[in-house]
């Protein structure tokens, strides 16, 4: 399903999300997502990488989409769980464990913040057909509470503590959400960087260079430092 | 004599609504910046946290569930006396950071740096920060709470006299585009600048300039505030907005503090605080009333005094300017 708000395209996926409806997506289009989402990150990924051990639930039920989030969350007396407000974290730090996470899990969405490199996109997303959407902001952590109907798990709770726990979501018009990468592995954020960058050069004419450097400094402000 | 009881219920109070109500003067900035956006995407962003704001409202839930590394500025006046005195108050901003994590939630980001130990419940060692000063009149005390990220947006340099205005405008420049791409740095923002100081001095001056000042307010001394407004209007002349996004929105307000420094430097730093500017004070008083607000008033004319006497004597007071 897609409708228009302004310039931008509107799109309705569930999860988990099929090829055919990836192949569809392309870079700057509006998402909201029904279905199940879990989140998984640095804690998480070290546990089913490095360590080798699986998540107590097979990752066929958890979906295909992974969240790069910690929720502001508790776990009330009685034991269930309770979430406010839902927020991504910067995914460029994850790249490292993403070719080893597509394989094992066979996640095709990764929801975050900021993305990762177009380099990362060719290398690691395109080959396996995955694609990435950002949350917007930042953030939102209001409007995509309010899409999470149900908390059916927290996986590692005690563990990792709620921050790095692996939660997994029931959700409903959760978003909204931004095509990032599409799966040709084009970066959203890399082509608004090129038409930003045309104005740098300008900015900074005139200005005297500082008198103390830094080792490792560049000058070249085309350059993303991520 | 304030009740301690009073302060942290005030103090859970304040967690609450700093977490979920955005502050109005921010707000009216936002939507100012939203109606001249031209750039569709990053229109886009701005109306999106718009209608997060409404929602958080509504719900009651945080606007952004990074709920930062939640910390308190406490100014107290001259008279005030605190139930059980300041080791009372402490605990008693310890224990309301406690709960309030588990009550609004908050999220639990407070870790040890080095093993990651987790409480769950945003204290630990040095956490929350507490931030005191002091006004010469006043038996109350006024409590405000200051929930931001800490990862981007940030930065320090040591710039020499001679690098001069071109330096700050270089190093804010800089800043802005590092943590500007891809959004980084959550703006459009209220950008507080340190100018001075020792380098940690600097450092607390920027933070403090982004967190508790409030959007249109300037710097007293005129000429800062003519820094202050071109530095915003540098800020949005990059080219970038929401996320990085093509557009004009970077700086909501650019706020600067100064504070003298070594005659041979001067130490910059640069806070962007977030689309959220998660802030919200109380001052309280000991007959048991407390009055909320969202201007911490922070910077008051005392604060920013430059002579040995206070109030400064009129035949000195221009002697140390």
């Amino acid at each position: 399903m897609a409708t228009t708000q302004g310039t931008l395209k509107e799109v309705c996926l569930t999860t988990p999300v099929d090829d055919t409806a990836l192949r569809a997506l392309e870079i700057g289009n509006i998402v909201y997502l029904d279905g199940v989402i879990y989140t998984a990150r640095e804690r998480v990924y070290q546990r089913v990488i490095g360590d080798g051990e699986m998540p107590p639930e097979d990752f066929t039920s958890l979906g295909n989409v992974n969240f790069h989030c910690s929720p502001a969350a508790t776990a009330k007396q009685d034991g269930t769980l309770s979430v406010g407000a839902v927020t991504a974290t910067a995914s460029f730090r994850f790249s490292n464990w993403m070719a080893d996470w597509f394989r094992i899990s066979g996640a095709k969405v990764i929801i975050g913040k900021g993305g990762m490199s177009g380099k990362d996109y060719q290398a690691l997303f395109v080959p396996v057909g995955a694609i990435y959407l950002t949350t917007v902001g930042y953030g939102t952590g209001a409007l995509l509470g309010r899409g999470i109907k149900r908390v059916r798990s927290a996986h590692w709770l005690d563990e990792l503590g709620i921050a790095q726990a692996m939660w997994v979501f029931e959700v409903e018009r959760f978003g909204p959400l931004l095509v990032e990468s599409d799966h040709t592995g084009q970066s959203l954020f890399e082509v608004n960087n090129r038409s930003v960058n045309q104005g740098l050069a300008e900015l900074y004419k005139g200005l005297k260079p500082l008198s103390l450097s830094r080792y490792g400094e560049t000058d070249d402000r085309e350059r993303e430092l991520i | 004599m304030i009740p301690i009881q009073l302060i942290e219920v005030s103090a859970h109070e304040l967690m609450t609504r700093a977490g979920i109500d955005i502050p109005a003067d921010y707000l009216s900035g936002l939507k100012a910046m939203a109606e001249v956006e031209e750039g569709d995407l990053s229109s886009f962003v701005l109306r999106a946290m718009l209608e997060n704001y409404e929602a958080a409202t509504v719900d009651r839930r945080p606007m952004c569930a990074d709920t930062g590394v939640p910390r308190y500025y406490v100014k107290v006046g001259n008279e005030t006396q605190i139930e059980g005195g300041f080791v009372a108050l402490e605990q008693a901003l310890r224990s309301a950071t406690a709960r309030a994590t588990h009550d609004i939630p908050l999220r639990p980001n407070r870790v040890q740096p080095l093993w990651r130990t987790d409480y769950n419940n945003n204290v630990g060692i040095n956490a929350p920060e507490i931030e005191y000063s002091f006004e010469p009149d006043g038996d109350w005390i006024e409590i405000t709470t200051v929930h931001k990220g800490g990862l981007f947006g940030t930065d320090y340099r040591m710039l020499f006299p001679g690098d001069g205005i071109d330096g700050i405008k270089r190093f804010f420049l800089d800043t802005m585009i590092t943590f500007g791409k891809r959004g980084l740095a959550c703006q459009p923002a209220i950008v507080g600048v340190g100018l001075g100081g020792s380098k940690d001095i600097a450092m607390v001056l920027g933070k403090q300039a982004a967190c508790l000042r409030i959007v249109g307010n300037k710097n007293p001394d005129p000429r800062i505030a003519e820094l202050e407004a071109e530095l915003k209007d540098l800020g949005n002349s990059i080219g970038m907005g929401a996320m990085g996004f093509v557009g004009k929105s970077m700086v909501v307000d650019c706020h600067i503090e100064v504070g003298y420094t070594h005659t041979g430097g001067m130490p910059m730093s640069i806070h962007a605080f977030c689309l959220s500017s998660r802030r919200a004070t109380a001052q309280i008083h000991p007959d048991g009333r407390v009055v909320h607000r969202t201007d911490p008033n922070w910077f008051t004319a005392y604060m920013r005094r430059e002579t040995v006497e206070w109030p400064p004597l009129k035949e000195h007071s221009r002697k140390f300017a």
